[in-house]
């Protein structure tokens, strides 16, 4: 059975149809790599799973569990939507760092307010509060070296580069366990010099127990790493394949088009 | 009479001004908080609400709204209204909560959506991403124009002379007029050059302690 199973999923704002039906499935230690034009639909997508965003219509299930389903008569509660979202992590473009705190209290902040909750649920007590938050600033050293930045924990965001805030998202959403790791754009806000270390952390991610969605305009990334693509085009799935079938022979008219244009921006190649 | 005796009796005076001041910031800063959360409502009835309330208030005189406040219960109505100090502090919290509560609001939508779903997609109760992610760079922001508003404030606080409360400005009238001096009425500048003047420094001191981060 399958990771995750997305069936299709429709959204719709205002009276355009941003998505049209898209349905897919993941199993686990894939990384997807969806593909397709600005305003296809791609990051509409990643936010309807990461329940940013409701669908007007369709199911995602993870681990044959039920996050969303329109045809539920009753809607989710706050408490079960957040729990749902847990299942999902997500690295925005713009990286989204608490800009009050530093490196190591963005990654340990919502941990510990998770922790503290369930704690309190438990009746547990003081020193079982301290001993958890000490496995979570232990947790947090780790990725942080994981990513390499281990030096910075106690740096603000305002003082690193793009690529390394971006890291440090990337390590914020891996702290709380997701089972799916959603990246959205991740390098199309950092200049081109530093979109090499981020897009090598995450190649770095890639393992038989973690799996990943990447929306990218990285197109040799995204052949290099992905195990399968999606090509996303006016609100539905025009393509889907492996990354050969996708890249090297490409069926529909519009991924041989937009494929060529990627070409034509980079002339060296 | 002498430097002396004006100067005990102004400080006469100037402790109802300070009064005012602090009364009237103790009421408005939280009600704005209120009239903000009003104003930014969903509930349409209740946003439009707000935002009328604001309108009147801040599209009227403060000198108005403390007369109507004094003089209006009794004229209107017929009933027995507040005393001249209650008054003055009712239409003195009621103006300022306004003012307040739109540079509250536009602390508050200056905070971009990425804030939100960053806490929202790492678990976060709303009132958890207001209180630990978002309120911090409200008051960052709201500093620099929450200031101002408190240094016209203790300008404003002279108007409470109109129903007879006498405050600094009126406690240097009664004086010019009793007398026949005027310089009295040029010193009191230096009370409120003084106290605005503590408060300019208090306010750069605050900006410093959020400025150990950019944004």
């Amino acid at each position: 059975m399958a990771l995750l199973e997305v069936s299709n999923i429709r959204k719709i704002y205002g009276k355009e149809e941003v998505l049209k039906g898209v349905s897919f499935s993941l199993e686990k230690g894939e990384v997807l790599a969806i593909i397709g034009s600005s305003g296809g639909g791609k990051t509409t997508l990643l936010r309807c799973l990461n329940q940013l965003v409701t669908p007007n219509e369709g199911t995602i299930m993870v681990n044959d569990k039920v996050i969303f389903d329109s045809t539920l008569s009753k809607k989710m509660s706050e408490a079960e939507i957040r729990e749902n979202r847990l299942h999902f992590g997500l690295v925005f473009q713009q990286f989204n760092l608490f800009p009050q705190y530093n490196v190591m209290r963005n990654l340990t902040l919502a941990a510990q307010l998770l922790e503290a909750e369930k704690i309190k649920k438990k009746g547990g007590s003081r020193e079982d509060k301290r001993a958890a938050f000490q496995k979570i600033d232990e947790k947090a050293v780790a990725l942080l070296e994981r990513v390499g930045l281990a030096d910075k924990m106690n740096a603000y965001p305002c003082e690193l580069s793009g690529g390394q805030q971006q890291r440090v998202a990337i390590a914020r959403a891996l702290i709380l366990n997701p089972d799916i790791l959603c990246f959205d754009e991740p390098t199309s806000a950092l200049d081109p010099e530093l979109t090499g270390e981020v897009l090598k952390v995450i190649e770095g991610l890639k393992s038989s127990d973690s799996t990943m969605i990447v929306v990218t305009h990285e197109m040799e990334f995204a052949r290099r790493v992905a195990t399968k693509v999606i090509f996303v085009a006016d609100g539905v799935i025009e393509e889907m394949g492996t990354p050969e079938e996708v890249f090297e022979h490409p069926k529909s008219e519009k991924l041989q088009h937009f494929l060529n244009k990627d070409v034509e921006f980079k002339p060296g190649k | 009479m002498s430097f002396l005796e004006v100067t005990l009796l102004l400080l006469d005076g100037f402790k109802i001004t300070v009064l005012l001041f602090l009364i009237t910031l103790l009421g408005a800063l939280p009600l704005g908080l209120v009239i903000a959360m009003g104003s930014m409502s969903k509930f349409a009835p209740l946003r439009y609400l707000t935002r009328g309330f604001v309108w009147i208030i801040r599209g009227t005189p403060l000198m108005l709204q403390v007369i109507l406040v004094f003089y209006g219960p009794g004229l209107i109505f017929g009933v027995q209204g507040l005393d001249r100090f209650p008054a003055v502090v009712v239409a003195f919290i009621l103006n300022y909560a306004a003012y307040f509560s739109e540079i509250y609001r536009g602390g508050i939508e200056s905070i971009s959506a990425g804030q939100y779903e960053a806490g929202q997609v790492l678990g976060m109760t709303k009132t958890q991403i207001f209180f630990k992610v978002v309120l911090f760079q409200v008051i960052k922001r709201i500093i620099p124009p929450m200031g101002n508003e408190i240094i016209t404030l203790v300008k404003d606080t002279s108007l409470a002379r109109v129903v007879s409360v006498t405050e600094l400005l009126k406690a240097a009238q009664d004086i010019v007029g009793l007398h026949a001096i005027i310089w009295p009425i040029f010193y009191i500048g230096a009370f409120y050059l003084l106290f605005t003047g503590l408060l300019t420094i208090l306010f750069n001191i605050i900006e410093k302690k959020f400025n150990y981060y950019a944004g």
